[in-house]
């Protein structure tokens, strides 16, 4: 059943019966007894592995299995900064990529996914600092990818409101600027490509927990979940946080800590910051959405966990280090604050590779930053499933990595990781 | 000034206000008179105002709803210039003289609003409209989106710094005792008398809860006296109670794991402005061995057609503003109901003169006493009628009402219109679950009530009164005293067996649940039904939100913003779950609720913040000889914490000018650095050097008594971690230095390999950075320097040879000398007792005048240092660099393991052609290469272009009349001699490639 196609037109035409004939975005099928391909997970990152597997691949015969509800891990919990803005030559082109796909992500979908390049910057507030500035910033500008510096004078007159005097703590030096780089509404970002891809014909099962892979001598042969065995020859993990848990299943130790990792939002305000806001000396990042909500993260909390839960201190510092910033924030009230769970690897790197066990292939690790991977994880993630091999842009974060120590060690651009 | 056109009469409804007591306010430009005790809502309501403000989407008109936090619609922005606060709820903004309050997104005003246009199109503009459409052409959605973020948004950010300041407490307590209701006081009383340490707070301003405002507290008897006679008494005695700390004023916003609680107490939020030195709120974080909540309940409102218009409110919050305030909703007043709750309300309103227009009750057979006294008193009950509409531009006159069929899926008969100026509505209460809740409390569906209750827990917690589905006064009351008793038991205390405060049970009739009161029209035909009031969302979009697939209550809430708002959907939350389990023919207990997250209400960024703002941000550290280097004009720069000199000017100099004589004096005189900031740690037991030798990549056992050495610490990858001279003191007794910026990161690496990698190791660590004063004199006369200030050590190159340390009295100053060098120059670390760093320094300086003694910064060290080829862990190294890479394969041990050996033979890390330290040249010597420049073999016009690494120090050495740098290149070492390019934004810059030493290379020059 092809979805009707969303425009201005059809909600007009809609308007006229009361919206009454809108179909669902995706159907709920029951699952079937095997698949070729089975995604686990349904966040951003396996939607999108599933969408381009039958979008590029033709291979439509897959199911997503959910736990819960689509994007209920970190796709809809992040602060959805989008950049590309790396300092290693693999993940500037990973994340260059994905990027490239975020700027016609919308027609693609035939969804709004509000990406919205306003521009990202980075703040400098030592030398140190602006030495790993000009470092990045030529690194990037040399991989072919927009990225400037500027000077404090054109941070104050890009961002009125934050505070520029060389007075403070720690004064503003400085900062990279991705005019490229934005923000992008997450939960449009799953609801997207769950509907693109089960167009395509893919079965898009919420619900539905693996407990368990089965395997028969080095290979898969499918999933226990939580509603019965489902066969496939060939099972992409895309869990986030809960990648180690599905690891063990199939008897397999990934190199990844799970740790809580918080954000919050401000009561809604008329618009007063247009761009997104980074300091990782300050420890602290700003972002306005849509809405007027200011959108505020930092960094983890320093315990392992998979309780979506974090403590309070973090969230002290944050407003602290926001109020730095923004000496004007500190009248405004923080709404409600979560947590998520970040998969974080020890070279703050992704990887997206098979493993030793036949058919079974890991998307993980992508830590506090890979919302804005989504549609290039998925895109070659979805390459590698289907071809049994990496595809040249995600040839280097495969797991054998890690005892190779072939190591893209992204820590400095995960600071403030996002 | 107008006046209080709905004050009711002091006889009938004196309420909790001071009516001797007029205070002053202006609301949207115009002047209003209320009176101490009145909220902003109150005394508005008193003056007969009720437009306060606009919906977020359509921009309806919008009255206040209910008298509490719950409030979703009366949001202000209050106050001007730098005390401005946007999104007040007006229900909880206390009255003060001179408060200046006004309505929030709306434009030009809140009567006329142009955003209103948006209402009319709200056909087209259904639940997640904006999904479907702005995709065409591509890049317009920045333009759509600035359209909708200008009219997005509520109230203002104040436009400068917050002038007030916020303080943070830390508390324990035996049971802290959140909500001061009866069944709050009670518990507190309980917990009090058994002895136990009680907090007891309630976000309100006086204590009390619904026996201020409800009908069914106010009037009633407690223990044979008034309640609030009782309320007073206890309160009394409890404020009597040393152990006992009553917050009033303070909303209990987080409750998180190990019963860790937040409090935000608004210390002078009901007063124009602070007191000086006064807090403007305080965060309380407390740590209780037991908690009670006593949070109460929130009553909802009814889902019916256009239930938004200004004056249709909670029937318990018309109530409240009659009994507590002494103020009317209205003159005729319709009360429109599911149970018994709101009949009391009209009871109450109709005693204290307020007219009441009439009770729509959806229940058919609506019998009982509250019933039968309304009859009695002439107030006509339309029993199994429904309201299907409302009439009123920006205030509510009318209302539509049609008989219920029996399912109550539809209505039927005449169309009665009731004329009204107020709507009192009730759908229930719903218990207030959120802190339960986020303690992880599991809740239990009550389907004959249509509520959550709380069900199960681990945390250390009891729940009390009305939060636990109590409703009459006598059981909140008794559940109250028996948790406060237990709470108390519980934490270790006895409980005197005592009854509990008494009062009359009132059972009530069953309530009728009806999700959406049907109308004449089908729903989302013609009218809204709202569920959410501030953000616009109806009983229609959730069935839309359904239709299209975003069933789970997760989705409907993400893709309806239902819920979302400020309120957090205190109101409407369990409405929405109602519908949508009624739209999915679902059980609402199985269809689950959402998430209650921290905070239970908006809390402000200051108050979360405190002190940690300003000047305060960060502790600045700064070293003995501070006060010396800001006299002689020295330029800091942030190092970590610490304020270290950069370098010296002296007038007129510029910072090149002042680095270029520095490092001069530092080769041909004797130069003086400030060295303090290196980190420090005192290591000692045993199996000190066994830990040492684990630790770093070079040898240490054998490291005589008195003797230094330089080591790398690697991380377990291999990687350089930091650096450092580590000295031995005694055969289990060490002194290491670290970098400045390492310090702490060292001491936890090496407290975390000591506890939990290696227990079986004897050995302790301390930080002594603070402990000691260094001052690092390097150069030619350094010998003769120290000879001078006298030491009582035997300075002969070969009694206190390179790499030793000696004790002695440097001035007169008990000293550890190190004869270490960072410069390649003669040089000695003069470690003093921190407390002696100034008068050494002096002595120094006083003694070192006779050889042009300089003082020099960080800038000049650097370039020393990188003269010499030194690295600086951190700016040549950035966790991808082994101690081969640099070139130092002579410090990696090949007998010993330590930390990252076995990482170093990994195939990757044993590569030779990694990134590898070189010198760079520039073929114009004067040209110095920008720091952080990327390095190429083959330059192209454009990018993208190959690089092979980066320029990481760069600097003009005066000493060699040259530029020099470090870089780390792909195989460099391989490509000495070789030409490489560094392609800036503007230009680029030939270079050659070298060993990274410059000057000295045979290490001639360290013994002077
Ligand atoms: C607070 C926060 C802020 C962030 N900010 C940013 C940012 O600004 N920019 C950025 O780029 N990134 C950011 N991130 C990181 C980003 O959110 C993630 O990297 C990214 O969304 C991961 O997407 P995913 O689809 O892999 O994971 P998820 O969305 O977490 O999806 C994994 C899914 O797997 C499901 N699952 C798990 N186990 C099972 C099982 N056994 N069976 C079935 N299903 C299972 C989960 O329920 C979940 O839905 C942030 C993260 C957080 C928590």
């Amino acid at each position: 059943m092809p979805a009707a196609r969303y425009s201005i037109f059809s909600l007009l035409r809609n308007a006229a019966t009361y919206h009454r004939e809108w179909q669902a975005a995706w159907r709920s099928p029951d699952p079937k007894p095997a698949y070729d391909v089975i995604i686990v997970g349904g966040g951003g990152h396996g939607l999108a592995t599933a969408y381009y597997l039958a979008k590029e691949h033709r291979i439509s015969n897959v199911a997503v299995l959910e736990k819960g509800w689509l994007g209920g891990g970190n796709t809809g919990r992040n602060t959805t900064i989008v950049r590309s803005n790396y300092l290693w030559d693999e993940s500037a082109h990973l994340y260059e990529h994905s990027l490239k796909l975020w700027e016609s992500l919308s027609q693609e979908l035939n969804f709004n996914v509000m990406f919205s390049p306003r521009g990202v910057l980075n703040l400098a507030h030592n030398l140190h600092d602006l030495r790993e500035l000009q470092r990045r910033v030529n690194a990037i500008r040399l991989n072919g990818i927009d990225s400037e510096i500027l000077t404090t004078a054109q941070v104050k007159a890009m961002v009125p409101i934050l505070n520029c005097s060389p007075n403070i703590r720690y004064p503003v030096l400085g900062a990279s600027l991705q005019r490229r780089g934005g923000v992008a509404r997450h939960d449009a970002v799953a609801w997207g490509f769950a509907r693109g891809a089960d167009a395509l014909g893919v079965d898009i099962i919420q619900n539905c927990e693996v407990t368990g892979i089965r395997r028969e001598g080095d290979r898969v042969v499918g999933v226990e979940t939580t509603r019965g065995f489902i066969g496939a020859a060939k099972i992409g993990c895309v869990a986030a946080g809960h990648s180690s848990v599905l690891a063990s299943m199939a008897g397999l130790r990934l190199p990844i800590e799970s740790h809580p990792l918080q954000a919050l939002v401000s009561e809604p305000i008329k618009p007063i910051l247009h761009t997104v806001v980074m300091s990782a000396a300050v420890h602290v990042y700003v972002s306005q959405s849509d809405k007027g909500e200011l959108v505020i993260g930092a960094g983890i909390d320093a315990f392992n966990s998979y309780a979506q839960r974090g403590s309070l201190p973090i969230i002290e510092e944050i407003m602290a280090s926001a109020c730095v910033l923004f000496p004007m924030f500190s009248r405004l009230k923080m709404l409600r604050s979560w947590a998520g769970i970040v998969d974080v690897c020890p070279d703050a790197s992704p990887i997206i590779s098979g493993t030793p066990v036949k058919g079974l292939y890991f998307n993980c690790g992508w830590g506090t930053g890979g919302f804005k991977a989504t549609p290039g994880s998925g895109w070659v993630f979805a390459h590698t499933l289907a071809q049994d091999r990496p595809h040249p842009l995600n040839a280097a974060f495969s797991l054998e990595r890690f005892t190779s120590g072939a190591l893209i060690d992204e820590h400095g651009a995960a600071a403030v990781a996002h | 000034m107008s006046e209080q056109s709905h004050r009711l009469d002091a006889a009938a409804a004196p309420g909790r206000i001071d009516r001797g007591h007029p205070l002053r306010f202006v609301f949207n430009g115009r002047g209003y008179e209320g009176f101490a005790g009145d909220t902003l809502a109150s005394a508005l309501i008193a003056n007969g105002v009720h437009l306060v403000g606009r919906s977020f989407k359509y921009h309806r008109p919008r009255g206040i709803v209910g008298s509490g936090s719950e409030e979703p619609n009366a949001l202000v922005q209050l106050r001007t210039g730098e005390r401005t606060e946007p999104n007040v709820r007006a229900t909880q903004a206390e009255l003060f003289d001179g408060l200046i309050a006004s309505s929030q997104n709306c434009w030009p005003s809140v009567g006329f609003d142009l955003g209103a246009i948006n209402d009319m199109a709200s056909r087209i503009l259904p639940a997640g409209f904006y999904y479907k459409t702005f995709m065409w052409p591509p890049s317009a959605w920045m333009f759509y989106e600035g359209l909708i973020r200008r009219a997005a948004g509520l109230g203002r950010a104040p436009d400068d710094p917050d002038p007030d300041r916020y303080e943070k407490r830390f508390a324990h307590c035996d049971v802290l005792v959140v909500g001061a209701g009866p069944a709050g006081l009670a518990a507190a009383l309980a917990a009090a008398r058994a002895g136990a340490r009680v907090v007891l707070c309630d976000e309100q301003a006086e204590m009390g809860g619904q026996l201020l405002a409800h009908p069914r507290g106010v009037g009633a008897v407690i223990d044979g006296r008034p309640a609030l006679d009782w309320a007073s008494a206890a309160l009394g005695e409890l404020a009597s109670n040393k152990d006992v700390t009553l917050l009033p004023r303070t909303t209990c916003f987080g409750y998180y794991d190990h019963n860790a609680l937040a409090l935000a107490e608004r210390v002078a939020d009901h007063v124009a402005k602070p007191r000086q030195f006064q807090p403007r709120q305080r965060l309380w974080k407390l740590r209780a061995r037991r908690v009670v909540l006593a949070t109460g309940a929130i009553e909802r409102p009814l889902v019916f057609r256009d239930n938004d218009r200004p004056g249709i409110m909670l029937a318990g919050s018309a109530a409240a503003y009659g009994m507590r305030y002494g103020a009317a909703v209205g003159r005729r007043v319709l009360v429109f109901t599911n149970n018994d709750s709101a009949y009391r309300a009209a009871l109450a309103l109709f005693d204290a003169g307020v007219g009441i227009a009439g009770i729509v009750d959806l229940r058919p057979a609506a019998s009982g006493k509250p019933v039968e006294d309304a009859r009695a008193r002439g107030i006509e009950v339309l029993a199994g009628w429904a309201l299907t509409a409302t009439d009123g531009p920006s205030k509510v006159r009318a209302a539509l009402a049609m008989q219920l069929d029996e399912a109550g899926a539809g209505v039927q008969g005449p169309i009665r219109r009731i004329e009204c100026d107020a709507i009192a509505m009730s759908g229930g209460w719903n218990p207030a679950v959120h802190l339960y809740s986020q303690a992880r409390g599991k809740l239990r569906y009550d389907g004959a009530q249509g509520i959550f209750l709380p069900g199960r827990t681990e945390q250390a917690l009891a729940v009390a009164g009305s939060c636990n589905g109590a409703w009459s006064l006598g059981a909140c009351l008794a559940e109250g005293a028996a948790a406060g008793a237990a709470a108390a038991e519980a934490a270790g205390f006895t409980a005197a067996s005592a009854p509990a405060p008494a009062a009359a049970e009132e059972n009530d009739s069953p309530a009728r649940l009806l999700w959406v009161v049907p109308s004449d029209r089908p729903l989302g035909e013609g009218g809204k039904h709202f569920v959410d009031f501030q953000n616009d969302v109806t009983a229609a979009d959730i069935g839309l939100a359904v239709r299209e697939g975003y069933k789970s209550v997760e989705h409907l809430k993400r893709y309806t913003t239902s819920g979302m708002g400020t309120d957090q959907g205190k109101l409407g939350n369990v409405h929405a779950l109602g519908i949508l389990a009624e739209v999915t023919a679902a059980e609402p207990g199985a269809v689950g609720t959402t998430t209650f997250r921290p905070p239970y209400t908006p809390v402000g960024f200051g108050t979360l913040a405190g002190r940690d703002v300003g000047a305060l941000a960060d502790p600045v550290r700064t070293t003995a000889m501070h006060g010396w280097h800001v006299a002689a004009g020295a330029v800091f720069e942030d190092v970590g914490q610490w304020k270290r000199p950069h370098y010296y000017p002296r007038p007129g100099e510029s910072l090149h000018d002042a680095v270029n004589r520095e490092v001069k004096a530092a080769r041909t005189g004797v130069g003086i650095l400030d060295a303090s900031t290196l980190g420090k740690i005192d290591i000692q037991g045993p199996d000190a050097a066994e830990f040492l030798n684990r630790i770093y990549t070079n040898a240490w056992t054998k490291l005589e008594i008195g003797r230094a050495r330089y080591g790398f610490m690697c991380r377990e990858d291999g990687m350089v971690f930091d650096d450092g001279v580590t000295t031995r003191l005694a055969a289990g007794h060490f002194h290491m230095t670290t970098t400045t910026g390492g310090a702490a990161r060292v001491l936890s690496w090496l407290e975390e390999w000591a506890q939990t990698e290696w227990p079986e190791l004897r050995v302790y660590m301390t930080s002594v950075t603070e402990q000691w004063a260094v001052a690092a004199i390097a150069g030619p006369h350094a010998r003769a320097l120290l000879a001078k200030v006298g030491t009582g050590i035997d300075l002969d190159a070969k009694a206190f040879p390179f790499m030793a340390m000696r004790e002695g009295n440097v001035a007169g100053i008990p000293a550890r000398v190190f004869r270490i060098s960072f410069t390649g120059e003669l040089s000695y670390e003069i470690n003093v007792p921190a407390r002696y760093g100034m008068a050494l320094w002096q002595a120094l300086m006083a003694a070192g005048a006779e050889f042009g003694i300089t003082p020099y910064g960080t800038e000049a060290m650097h370039v020393l240092r990188a003269e010499k080829g030194f690295v600086i862990v951190g700016q040549d190294t950035d966790g991808t660099v082994t101690p081969i890479d640099l070139g130092m394969d002579w410090i990696v041990s090949k007998a010993k393991d330590f930390i990252g050996k076995r990482s170093l033979s990994r195939a990757d890390t044993a590569r030779g052609d990694r990134k590898q330290l070189v010198g760079l040249l520039t073929d114009d010597p004067r040209v110095v290469l920008p720091e952080g420049g990327q390095i190429v073999a083959e330059l192209k016009p454009e990018p993208p272009m190959a690089m092979l690494g980066h320029v990481t120090s760069s600097y003009f050495s005066a000493n060699l009349d040259r530029s020099i740098a470090l870089a780390l290149v792909r195989n460099g070492r391989q490509r000495i001699g070789a030409a490489l390019h560094v392609p800036l934004a503007d230009r680029n810059i030939r270079v050659k490639v070298v060993e990274p030493k410059f000057i000295d290379p045979e290490g001639r020059r360290q013994d002077g």
